[in-house]
């Protein structure tokens, strides 16, 4: 990566780059049956059609090498492919299958070790009963009854409802919006895979920070009139409005 | 069956191991054989505060290694029949603990015990966890202060996901808030969180305040468990606590300013 800036003077530059964070779905694999896994795959498939479609997807493969359970990960790949999927990248591979995919032209991710807890797409067990929690997920809903803590970081594929507090030191991720009912006091960030229309709603506002694709205000930047009311917060042009209700 | 209960925090020096000597002992006296197991290694608490530090022979590391059995290493106490200790190791470092070699403590004392109460080391890691992965039921011993609450919603995110009851989908471990070293003087100056401040944010079950008392450092000074201690403040707070515990139905107390009418009509504030 060698640019000349000084040769420019009379163009600007043609590209720039940029650092940016993308959150990506990421397939743990904890099976080698290839007809399971795409019965399975086709299956979550059928839950979400659109948000599926040509959707990015980072294959994990640690589960599987660490009960050393051999994999055709080349056929992987092809079966990921055919359901319309797009494979950009594979994490937790061992050399000779990170060789295999470097060949087809994916790149390697390294595991990151964060201690924070990930609850995709899982509603709470017990709380609610089950024909409840299959409706919400084909509305493509995540409801969570029980209170986020500290250190725990939730992402859902659609809207996110989350009827209690959410603590300070939280993540709450959503594609599409996000709920809560209660305080508010940690990371919210609606609309991460791009979606402006998305919208946060709460109780008491007292996040740490807000985003919506990617338009965010960290807490020292909220207006006090705001501040421990309820609001929802909207994208209108590139600007964040948060508006009391 | 035994019901297994953590007493637990995140931070450290909040009152885990004065709790863990006291509700054992409430739990011991109201008639249930109970066992009150040191999960620091390498510090050694429990003893002191129970006041049997001179008749540890095995520890808990020597259960585990199948050094002694589990009857060699319990400690009957000196004060109630019902309740026998299982102290720490000093000697050896964190990394003696195993979960294998704790699950089958504990499973072995569970055919004998009725409670088995685990004083949790400070922190998240390896001691902590260990501690709380088999647990029933959590006591969050929480300060009244940003830190200490801070920690404990850290511990209660680990208890909800990170549990033997988690990892198995079965029904979540149960969990209290018991608020210690409450001052309510300190709270009216504006020094400490409330109550309703910390139930704001940590949204728990609240099992019971205990007062800033000094009868707790006498009891730990003298080696008997403060609930004991059935004059004291502390003694008959953490004797309530054990009674909610049970079932019993006991209104709050040691929440509001001792001063009352008169501190607040002439108090400084
Ligand atoms: N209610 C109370 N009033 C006054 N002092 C207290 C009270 N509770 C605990 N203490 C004091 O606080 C100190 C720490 O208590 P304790 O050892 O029970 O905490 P801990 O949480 O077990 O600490 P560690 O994290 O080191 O294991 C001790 O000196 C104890 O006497
Ligand atoms: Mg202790």
């Amino acid at each position: 990566m060698s640019n000349d800036t000084k040769k420019t003077s009379y163009n600007p530059p043609a590209l720039e780059f940029k650092s940016s964070t993308f959150s990506v779905p990421v397939l743990v694999l904890s099976s080698d049956d290839l007809i399971l896994i795409e019965q399975q795959l086709q299956g979550k498939i059928r839950l979400a059609p659109e948000f599926f479609k040509n959707s990015p997807l980072v294959l994990d493969v640690q589960e599987i090498n660490k009960h050393n359970i051999e994999i055709d990960i080349v056929a992987v790949i092809e079966l990921i492919r055919k359901l319309g999927l797009l494979p950009i990248g594979i994490r937790g591979g061992n050399a000779q299958q990170n060789e295999n995919m470097i060949g087809l032209g994916i790149p390697i991710h390294s595991i990151h070790t964060s201690s924070t807890t990930v609850e995709t797409k899982k509603p709470p067990k017990a709380q609610i009963p089950e024909p409840e929690t299959k409706d919400l997920l084909q509305t493509g809903t995540t409801l969570i009854t029980h209170p986020i803590r500290s250190g725990q970081r939730v992402y859902a594929a659609g809207d996110l409802v989350i009827v209690a507090p959410v603590s300070p030191g939280t993540e709450i991720l959503a594609e599409g919006n996000i709920h809560v009912y209660g305080a508010l006091r940690g990371r919210a960030l609606a609309g991460v895979q791009g979606n402006t229309e998305a919208r946060i709603f709460c109780h008491d506002l007292q996040a740490e920070l807000i985003s919506i694709a990617g338009n965010y205000k960290i807490s020292e930047d909220l207006n006090p009139n705001v501040r421990n009311k309820p609001v929802q917060i909207y994208l209108d042009k590139h600007t964040l409005v948060i508006k009391e209700i | 069956m035994a019901r297994i209960i953590v007493v637990t925090s995140g931070k450290g020096g909040v009152g885990k191991t004065t709790t863990s000597a006291a509700i054992a002992m409430g739990l011991a006296k109201k008639g249930h054989k109970t066992a009150v197991i040191d999960f620091d290694v390498g510090l050694r608490n429990l003893d002191l505060i129970m006041g049997c530090e001179r008749r540890v022979v095995y520890d808990f590391v020597n259960v585990i290694n199948g050094e002694a059995s589990l009857n060699q290493a319990l400690i009957k106490d000196k004060n109630c029949n019902m309740l026998y200790i299982l102290p720490a190791s000093q000697t050896r470092d964190k990394d003696a603990l195993t979960q294998e070699g704790v699950g089958k403590v504990l499973e072995d004392l569970s055919k004998d015990f009725k409670y088995i109460v685990c004083d949790s080391p400070a922190g998240i890691e390896k001691g902590a966890h260990l501690a709380m992965y088999f647990a029933d039921d959590a006591f969050v011993v929480t300060n009244p202060e940003v830190s200490s609450v801070r920690d404990s919603d850290r511990m209660l995110g680990i208890l909800a996901s990170k549990s033997k009851r988690a990892e198995e989908n079965k029904e979540p471990i149960k969990e209290y808030l018991l608020l210690t070293r409450y001052s309510p003087e300190r709270v009216r100056l504006g020094e400490m969180l409330s109550v309703d401040d910390v139930q704001e944010i940590l949204s728990l079950h609240l099992l019971g305040v205990i007062p800033e008392s000094k009868s707790v450092l006498n009891a730990s000074n003298s080696g008997i468990p403060v609930i004991l201690d059935e004059k004291s403040d502390a003694g008959q707070a953490y004797s309530d606590i054990v009674a909610r515990y049970l079932g019993e139905n006991k209104p709050h107390r040691f929440i509001d300013d001792k001063k009352g009418f008169f501190g607040k009509l002439f108090g400084s504030k």
